[in-house]
């Protein structure tokens, strides 16, 4: 046990040493965090609209009103003619533009005596952003223009009304910091003592080489438990995204990934030989999955179904949902058995193969 | 003379590659044995079979009275080592290193800080002894590597072409300190390329191929192979090898 306390403190000094290692550490999830929070955001801020109508009747003042009173639109006013869409449009002064026919009055809809259009135009550069404004609009116009139908739909988003990225992203972004300060450093941490030398020196020592490895992840486990602290401490504050389940269950679930993190770097650097290597394969295996398959931007169900059976081996897919399901929906830790299942499985088989790779390298 | 490393028929084979073809020798103790050979001659292999880091395909033997095959855990506990390439952390200091390797030699708190005083004094670098080692000349972090090899009185330390990039006046303080080591009772193992220092050993052993080729105290050699010294004996032998 004293011989475990003594790597666990030279590994410590070794980090405390190395500051600017650990403050890109301490500082990248919170830089991720501003990133993804404000400036990566998807959702629909500020939707810019101007309004065509050759005549200007109760309905579209209606409209216009809906649009000024909203606080996610600008209502930049009427336009005097059509051309002018275009121009704004590439101008970038407005979004979304709607027509409505002359004869568009909602009383004449109801009495069903003509036949109006309303027209709705938006810049689909962006198509994400321009679906998420148009249904944004439709949503708060439907009751002046939509009347028509003897069926009134309704719809309602549920745990995220605003439709906010932060409540998807902040789980995501959990999901991919410990990946990275777990797996990638831990890994670099083994294969530079392998590349200096000093691997070897532990080796022919009396220490048993499962603790020398046992004791370099300690620190970094700490590190990562102020990583997901300052993760959910920020989310919370600045971006208001609520943590509706257990913070107990939502550790609980965080610990065994960030162990299976660290275990999943000691298998890399068993593979490693140098610390370029570690890293290629580090970002290689790690971060592009853990980006494009674990849900954090695309959603599983979106992708090419051979994507989506790849996906299920990357770990981060299974904790983001879970920490969807605790963080957002306030699920209990009963509705993530599967995903706790799954990534104990996966923790257990990465310890498996991290102590099984140290042995045979012995052996050689 | 009680004999501190016995192997019989040892050999190492990495495939259909034999590292390591039937050596047998002994050393004894207290002894300065030189192991020499040319790159690649299968002297790395043995030592790293000798410190518990590699097992032999076949053959056996003894390091401290343990067997290699089985005993490998307990060997370590007896032995020191120090690799030709540089072995301290660069990013500790002097002191921190010297109670890592203690502690982890299970040497008590108050011995570590004991022996580290004298030992800083020996080196007379007591007012670096809070500098990161990476600050130290080569010469000073080659003679601490060693020091700290032998902090813990193993009986027995290998080293592994401990002398390399040093210039010949460290060299030679480093060589006066290994027989200030031998002297103390340790065994030391040596490899080395430099057959100036080959001469300053008890013994040696020449490996070529995987073989051992000649063994003998320098003098004998010489007298064996009619050389005038070591490097000729080294020379005539190394001709003889067919691996590249």
């Amino acid at each position: 046990m004293r011989r475990f306390l003594i790597f666990v403190k030279k590994e410590t000094l070794q980090i405390l040493r190395d500051y600017r290692t650990m403050l890109i550490i301490i500082i990248m999830p919170i830089v991720q965090i501003i990133l993804f929070g404000y400036a990566l955001s998807m959702e629909v801020n500020n939707i810019d609209v101007a309004i065509y109508a050759p005549v200007r009747s109760n309905s579209t003042d209606d409209v216009a009103a809906k649009l000024i009173s909203n606080k996610y639109t600008t209502f930049k006013g009427y336009l005097d003619k059509s051309t002018d869409i275009d121009r704004l449009m590439k101008s970038g002064d407005i979004d979304i533009a709607l027509i409505f026919s002359p004869d568009f009055n909602k009383s004449q809809v109801t009495q069903g005596l003509d036949n109006p259009t309303m027209q709705l135009v938006t810049d689909a550069v962006n198509p994400v952003i321009s679906r998420l404004s148009t249904n944004y609009i439709l949503q708060i116009i439907s009751d002046d223009v939509a009347t028509s139908s003897p069926v009134k739909i309704t719809s309602k988003m549920l745990y995220n009304p605003q439709m906010l990225s932060s409540y998807t992203f902040v789980p995501g972004i959990l999901g991919l910091i410990i990946m990275i300060i777990c797996t990638l450093v831990t890994s670099i941490s083994i294969v530079r003592e392998k590349e200096t030398g000093t691997m070897d020196l532990l080796l022919v020592s009396p220490s048993k080489p499962l603790m020398v490895i046992g004791a370099k992840m300690i620190p970094y486990f700490i590190l990562s438990c102020v990583n997901l602290a300052s993760v959910l401490i920020l989310a919370n504050t600045l971006l208001n995204v609520p943590i509706q389940g257990s913070i107990v269950v939502i550790c609980f679930i965080s610990f065994i990934y960030i162990i299976l993190s660290l275990a999943f770097g000691v298998s890399i650097s068993a593979i490693s030989q140098n610390q370029v290597m570690a890293i290629l394969i580090s970002a290689v295996v790690l971060l592009i999955p853990v980006i494009m398959l674990s849900g954090l931007i695309f959603p599983i169900d979106n992708i090419p179904e051979i994507l989506q059976w790849i996906s299920v081996t990357v770990p981060a897919r299974w904790y983001i949902d879970a920490m969807r399901k605790l963080m957002v929906e306030g699920l209990p830790l009963i509705a993530c058995w599967k995903q706790v299942l799954i990534l104990s499985g996966m923790t257990v088989f990465f310890i498996f193969v991290a102590v099984k790779q140290l042995n045979s390298k012995i052996k050689k | 003379m009680d004999k501190i490393i016995e192997v019989q028929h040892l050999t190492k084979k990495f495939g259909n590659f034999v590292a390591v073809d039937d050596i047998s020798f002994d050393v004894r103790c207290g002894e300065i044995f030189g192991f020499l050979g040319a790159n690649g001659a299968g002297k790395s292999t043995a030592i790293k079979m000798f410190c518990g880091l590699s097992r032999p395909t076949s053959g056996t033997g003894t390091i401290a009275g343990l067997d290699i095959n089985r005993q490998f855990e307990k060997i370590k506990q007896h032995i020191g080592y120090m690799s030709q390439r540089f072995s301290l952390y660069e990013d500790l200091t002097v002191r921190e290193n010297i109670t890592l390797f203690g502690g982890i030699y299970g040497l008590s708190r108050s011995d570590i800080k004991a022996k580290a005083k004298v030992l800083l004094e020996k080196l007379e670098i007591s007012h670096k002894a809070d500098d990161l080692v990476s600050s130290l000349p080569l010469g000073d972090k080659q003679k601490l590597a060693f020091s700290v090899s032998i902090f813990h009185h193993p009986e027995i330390v290998f080293l592994d072409e401990p002398t390399g990039g040093v210039d010949p006046a460290s060299r030679r303080r480093f060589w006066e300190m290994i027989y200030e080591a031998a002297e103390s009772g340790i065994t030391v193992f040596v490899t080395t390329h430099f057959m100036d220092e080959a001469e300053y050993c008890n013994r040696i052993c020449m490996m070529v191929d995987g073989r051992i080729k000649a063994l003998g105290t320098p003098s004998e050699l010489k007298a064996e192979y009619g050389c005038d010294t070591i490097n000729d004996v080294f020379c005539k032998m190394a001709v003889t090898a067919t691996r590249q």
